[in-house]
């Protein structure tokens, strides 16, 4: 018992913001009698929420270096704009609209880590700026008016499901063999890393909690996909979002230019004495962020089936509010992917959980702005208690 | 003794953080009107317990007792200390470098005038305190503009605007150059001449040895002796003894000089300021280190050693920068920092916590910083390589934490300094420059950074070795180049040096 509550205690921040998702969930779907955990409010969910996520995992590189974008939803939109513009009023296939504005997020990164890493503007300004500008840009590019309809294959990003295994399956097979192949490669990498450790001769994790944790983890992943195969099975947003969570995840843990970020915003002045060229990897963070608030522009281009003027408005907010709730600190440093994610998704799990209960649109910004204070508050209080 | 020569009495104190016990039943005694120095290595618990004193650590975290003038003291907060007149002058300093003199010395004990600020008091009050101290500045200099010697006595004005009785001075003469520590030093006595009582914290043995009357020594968080340095002669030695624990017949360890071929020579080196573009900071510098040599920089303050050294590292400090840099015979570029490092040049930086450690991260992590590539494949870190690394670089270099995913923030500055020369020392370096490697550092972990640099050297590999403390380099160098005003002022073999030649050196200035 003294070993759980050690265990609890030292992984407290790890872990509480989870636990609080958890806990949030537990109570809508209690609110909502049992709405919330529905499949098709699942999916919904997924769906609602993976433009605000894809941001967050490019806020949280840019927060890491100790910096912050604000621009992130009028780049969105200007990229929704434009590629709108291509696909819409060109006809320009869908594949080589994505890549060029994908390009011009990258273009629009490029010019905002210019001003941030070489003429030391601080990014707040900068992207400030940026902010009015993409938004000017983004109303003379659809000339305060809408632009629609997308052609299918590109909203199939947004509104698209992976096809079923021919057959005709009660509920969608697929999923669930997608569940079991996880928990496969999962159960793989615990146990890989495990026997790496017993050779290093480093400290284990008792094997009660071992297989507490194993059996905690199999449990979410196989009975998430078993929920969403009952309505439609795996939405496209959803794989796409899987990938460039463990590719992030893996750059910024195991590889090197994920360790020079951090140490980046650790201590700026080290880490240039230590050998990081600390502009250019802050230059090709905000190119990063530009890319990445591309393709969220894209996804709820697709999503609406329109380009809007007004589209991506208070975008870098949630952004924003996701990856501190995450954990991230504001002067830099810190930060982990999936606390974005988690961060990302307790938002969205009271955004659609307030609305299920009727909640008016008054409340929800107070209660977010709250949750949003109060997260930050507990991670200050678990640091200064571990310190 | 009677009971009123005592002006403050800590009986017993013990304090405990999680799992450590910091201080442990610590009795302290300081007399009326002396000069008390307070001595201990690095984590002795010398600032815990001047943090007991004056209130930052409140009444009730802590075991045992204060008197002050004979009445016991249960201090909530700093400011419940200082109205009794005990002030403290942290390590670092606190002034707020965009206000001016004036505004720092009464910041939150402004002088008032029916509810608003009365500024010509503020300022005739000032200029009393400023002259006091003696320092030639007006009330409205801006206290950023002004060097660091000069600010620790606004500072010290600052603890005289409080009426002070206990003076505790933490560390003062850490970042001052002879001249200004002479001064501080000096005005300390004249203090003592007033009344006041001042309690020094230093590492800095010949200061203690000038000012002190009675010094208490701390080790591992108790109390060991009070020495009375009128009465009792006490040497030097006799203190480190105190200090350590046992006696330390060599400060500085033994080595035989294997010298090799030229390792590194820098030919014609010039460098401007990086702002102001027609200030020449390095001015025509040649000089060479051997394989297995250990040069030394001498030099007073602002005579352009770490500028030198940081122009040389990829271009890290300067602009205009000419001249030519050669390794084993054949010329290099160092454009840029990863270029010096790939070069095989490492370098130790002066200020630890600024410059040469992320605080936030573990001792792993920062000492593979510099040299990632060392523990990874095609770009991918092996989390486990890296603890086996760090975990030899702890061992062999007898760094003192429970374990490397120890937070760098948290240890000691001896302990820091070896975490930067694992860092560096794992870059596999031909040339080493160290810039204060024992800056702040306790006497007995500076016997430790000596013998890492010994071994070093008798790796072969060539150290360049910048330091304001001269006994540092006499002891420990093969050569000593000297620095005056950017340039080189002289050259002295180790047979030939002593603290009078260099001295002379370093205070030739242009005719």
């Amino acid at each position: 018992m003294e070993t759980a509550l050690k265990l609890l205690r030292s992984n407290m921040r790890q872990y509480g913001m989870f636990i609080a998702l958890i806990l949030i969930m537990l109570l809508f779907q209690f609110l909502s009698d049992g709405i919330l955990l529905k499949p098709l409010n699942i999916t919904n969910l997924i769906l609602q929420n993976s433009y605000i996520l894809i941001l967050a995992i490019g806020m949280l590189l840019v927060i890491i270096t100790g910096h912050i974008d604000l621009s992130v939803g009028s780049i969105a939109a200007f990229v929704g704009a434009v590629s709108a513009i291509m696909m819409v009023k060109y006809g320009m296939p869908f594949p080589a609209a994505m890549v060029l504005s994908l390009l011009i997020g990258a273009a629009v990164g490029a010019w905002q880590g210019f001003w941030v890493a070489y003429v030391r503007i601080p990014s707040f300004i900068v992207t400030l700026a940026g902010m009015l500008l993409f938004r000017g840009l983004t109303m003379l590019v659809l000339d305060g008016k809408s632009v629609a309809p997308f052609p299918e294959g590109f909203r199939a990003i947004s509104t698209g499901f992976l096809p079923d295994v021919p057959g005709n399956w009660d509920i969608h097979l697929l999923t669930i063999i997608v569940g079991i192949v996880l928990s496969v490669l999962y159960l793989f990498m615990e146990w890989r890393g495990r026997m790496i450790q017993t050779r290093y001769e480093l400290e284990l994790l008792p094997v009660p909690f071992f297989l507490l944790k194993l059996a905690g983890v199999l449990a979410i992943i196989n009975l998430f996909t078993f929920v969403l195969s009952s309505y439609k099975g795996l939405p496209n947003i959803l794989i796409m979002l899987f990938v460039l969570i463990v590719a992030y995840t893996f750059v910024m843990r195991k590889t090197v230019m994920g360790r020079h970020i951090y140490a980046l915003g650790g201590n700026e002045k080290a880490a240039k004495l230590s050998g990081v060229k600390t502009k250019k990897m802050t230059f090709w963070v905000f190119v990063n962020m530009g890319v990445l608030a591309a393709l969220a522009g894209l996804v709820f281009a697709a999503r609406l089936n329109a380009a809007t003027p007004k589209a991506g408005v208070n975008f870098e907010l949630d952004a924003i509010a996701a990856v501190f709730i995450g954990g991230a600190s504001a002067t830099g440093g810190v930060g982990t992917v999936l606390g974005a994610i988690i961060g990302g998704l307790v938002m969205g799990v009271m955004n659609n959980g307030m609305s299920l209960i009727g909640l008016g649109i008054d409340y929800q910004q107070g209660i977010k702005g709250l949750v949003l204070l109060l997260a930050v508050a507990f991670d200050l209080y678990n640091k200064n208690k571990s310190a | 003794m009677a009971l009123t020569d005592v002006i403050l009495e800590m009986r017993g104190i013990t304090k405990t953080f999680p799992g450590v016990k910091a201080l442990e039943n610590v009795n302290l005694k300081v007399k009326q009107g002396e000069i008390h120095a307070l001595m201990g290595e690095n984590g002795a618990g010398k600032s815990t317990l001047m943090k007991v004193l004056s209130g930052v650590y409140p009444h009730g975290t802590y075991e045992g007792d204060i008197l002050f003038k004979g009445n016991t003291c249960e201090f909530k907060n700093i400011r419940n200390s200082e109205q009794l007149g005990i002030v403290i002058i942290h390590q670092e300093l606190a002034l707020i470098p965009q206000l001016s003199v004036a505004e720092n010395i009464f910041l939150g004990n402004e002088r008032m005038k029916r509810g608003v600020i009365d500024w010509n008091r503020t300022i005739v009050r000032t200029r009393e305190l400023l002259s006091t101290v003696g320092l030639p500045e007006s009330p409205n200099t801006v206290a950023g503009s002004m060097g660091v010697g000069k600010q620790q006595l606004v500072e010290i004005a600052k603890a005289l605007s409080k009426e002070v009785k206990l003076l505790i001075l933490d560390e003062p003469t850490a970042a001052l150059n002879e001249e200004d520590s002479e001064n501080l030093l000096n005005l300390m006595l004249s203090f003592k001449e007033q009344g006041i009582t001042s309690i020094i914290i230093s590492h800095k043995l010949n200061e203690i040895m000038k000012v002190a009357d009675s010094i208490t020594i701390l080790r591992d968080g108790q109390t060991i002796e009070t020495l009375n340095v009128k009465e009792d002669s006490i040497t030097e030695d006799r203190i480190i003894k105190g200090m350590v624990g046992r006696d330390l017949t060599n400060r500085y360890p033994e080595r035989e000089p294997k010298i090799g071929d030229v390792l590194f020579e820098a030919r014609r080196w010039n460098v401007y300021h990086p702002a102001e573009a027609d200030r020449k900071v390095i001015d025509d510098v040649s000089f060479d280190v051997k394989r297995g040599e250990v040069v030394g920089i001498a030099g007073l303050m602002g005579a352009g050693r770490t500028e030198l050294a940081m122009s040389i590292f990829g271009q890290a400090y300067g602009s205009k920068i000419s001249g030519q840099l050669y390794k084993e015979g054949r010329e290099i570029k160092l454009n840029d920092i990863s270029k010096a490092i790939d070069e095989g040049i490492a370098y130790v930086t002066e200020d630890r916590k600024e410059y040469g450690l992320v605080l936030m991260d573990d001792i792993k992590r920062n000492t593979t910083l510099a040299n990632l590539r060392g523990i990874s494949k095609w770009f991918v870190v092996d989390d486990y390589q890296e603890i086996a690394e760090a975990e030899g670089f702890r061992k062999k270099l007898k760094i003192k934490t429970p374990s490397i995913h120890q937070k760098t923030g948290n240890l000691s500055g001896g302990n820091q300094q070896k975490v930067v020369l694992s860092k560096w020392i794992f870059t596999g370096p031909d040339l080493l420059i160290l810039d204060e490697p024992t800056r702040g550092i306790d006497v007995g972990a500076k016997y430790e950074i000596y013998t890492i640099i010994n071994q070093l050297a008798e790796q072969g590999k060539g150290i360049l070795m910048i330091s304001s403390e001269l006994p540092e380099l006499l002891g420990m160098c093969d050569r000593i180049y000297v620095m005056s005003e950017g340039r080189f002022t002289g050259e002295v073999p180790r047979a030939e040096a002593n603290q009078e030649t260099i001295m002379k050196y370093m205070t030739t200035t242009r005719g």
